[in-house]
């Protein structure tokens, strides 16, 4: 089963992140900050993904994503960030620290299923909508 | 929740279907209630009677307003994946290898939306083709919504939009932030040209393209009208050329003159050729120049030829 680690100071969005996640058919577990994560991935096992947020207590987003690629072991593990820092130089900065994919908030939960699409994570129960132009 | 009288619905199915070929069905009440406030709060009216005296009445504005209404815009970047990656690791290639004496590429999206499908070819060829930046390109966009075309031709997309589906870095690379929105960049938006059209409607003289999308939009149709679009598409396909439909979607039975092609996952559609049945054309014969898989995709290998 595919493994989500949700990293967000904030519990509401966390749930929110776990619903859609754990309706995709992923395992998710959660971090309240970028301390928690290391200490969550360290502990393993190591997650498939790891979702995120950039402005946090103790440790960023940005510092946790910096941090997580100083290790050569879990270079396996693809990072999106999910964030509401939606200007250009962000995205640039977060992609040259590392991060694979780059959510802006707020989202639909088809915006999450494509992204995991894009980092080759094919959710079991994805659902694709309607159609691609014009139609009743 | 909109009250509406069967003899409204029967004339708004019937004025749709006339319209568009789209066949709205009678389970598809909801539309009405979601989609109509607008045009009506426009004839000043709660009432879809009053709606459907003023289109007997004639108003071609309304007209165009109403269909907009009730048709469907949901779109996505590189929508559906499968078909992308086919398209970048064997149909772009042998197209580009094919035409490269003519220098010239032509590709219709024949079912446009707001353009997330024929920017998305757009950025591809530029990031993963660059030799066909000095080309005759003809990126071609078509949908019967006048709202969506306008749309579609400002390359403007909201964060909402944006997120649907568009890879991180061809955001960094191709669009600029403008307030709440982003901009496709000029270089890109400049190849692409979009114009409304009804595909159920005589079309005016149109070229033939190497490849056409007309994806997910049959399956609203009738089967008249499915046939009557899959053979004018079929006619404006070039020798070698590629038409790509909805997963959900088959010539089969509907029109003859095509076979289907796979590869990595997705369903392409050729015309016939001579000799087809006895020695087989092979699929993707000019797919030498196979594009590296993006990391992960997951998609399969090139695996031949089926009836279509």
């Amino acid at each position: 089963m595919t493994h989500a680690l949700v990293v967000d100071d904030s519990r509401a969005m966390r749930s929110l992140l776990r619903q859609v996640l754990e309706r995709l058919g992923l395992e998710v577990s959660e971090a309240g900050d970028g301390r928690a994560a290391i200490a969550a991935i360290s502990a393993g096992p190591l997650p498939d993904v790891t979702l995120v947020d950039w402005h946090m207590p103790v440790m960023d987003g940005l510092e946790l994503v910096t941090e997580i690629r100083r290790h050569k072991e879990w270079r396996r593990m693809a990072i999106m960030m999910v964030t509401t820092e939606a200007e250009h130089e962000s995205m640039v900065r977060a992609l040259l620290a590392g991060a694979n994919e780059y959510l802006i908030k707020p989202f639909t939960p088809d915006a999450v299923i494509e992204k995991l699409c894009i980092l080759g994570l094919e959710p079991g129960a994805r659902q694709t909508t309607a159609n691609g132009g014009s139609a009743a | 929740m909109i009250a509406t009288t069967d003899a409204d619905f029967r004339f708004l199915q019937q004025f749709l279907y006339e319209r568009s070929a789209i066949v709205l069905g009678e389970d598809k009440h909801y539309l009405l209630d979601s989609r109509l406030p607008p045009v009506l709060r426009r004839v000043g009216s709660e009432s879809v009677s009053d709606l459907v005296r003023a289109l007997r009445r004639g108003d071609p504005s309304l007209e165009t307003a109403v269909v907009d209404a009730l048709t469907t815009n949901e779109t996505s970047w590189f929508r559906d994946g499968a078909p992308f990656e086919a398209l970048r690791r064997h149909v772009l290639p042998e197209l580009v290898a094919e035409n490269s004496l003519r220098r010239c590429l032509s590709i219709w999206s024949a079912a446009a939306s707001t353009g997330q499908e024929l920017y998305s070819i757009a950025m591809l060829l530029d990031a993963e083709f660059p030799e066909v930046a000095s080309w005759r390109l003809d990126l071609h966009g078509t949908d019967l919504s006048t709202e969506v075309i306008e749309r579609a031709r400002t390359g403007r997309f909201s964060a909402l939009e944006i997120n649907r589906g568009l890879p991180a870095p061809f955001l960094v690379r191709y669009f600029r932030r403008e307030g709440a929105h982003y901009v496709i960049a000029d270089s890109l938006r400049s190849r692409v040209r979009f114009e409304q059209l009804n595909l159920v409607k005589p079309w005016p003289p149109r070229q033939d393209y190497d490849l056409i999308l007309l994806r997910n939009v049959l399956i609203y149709f009738d089967e008249p009208a499915r046939r009557r679009v899959l053979a004018a598409v079929r006619d404006h396909l070039r020798p070698n050329g590629y038409l790509v439909l909805g997963t959900a979607e088959t010539p089969r039975g509907l029109v003859g003159g095509l076979v289907a092609v796979s590869a990595a996952g997705a369903t392409f559609f050729r015309l016939e050729q001579a000799g087809d049945a006895a020695s087989g054309r092979p699929a993707f014969a000019q797919a030498g120049a196979e594009r590296a898989m993006p990391a992960g995709s997951g998609a399969g290998e090139a695996s031949g030829k089926e009836e279509g």
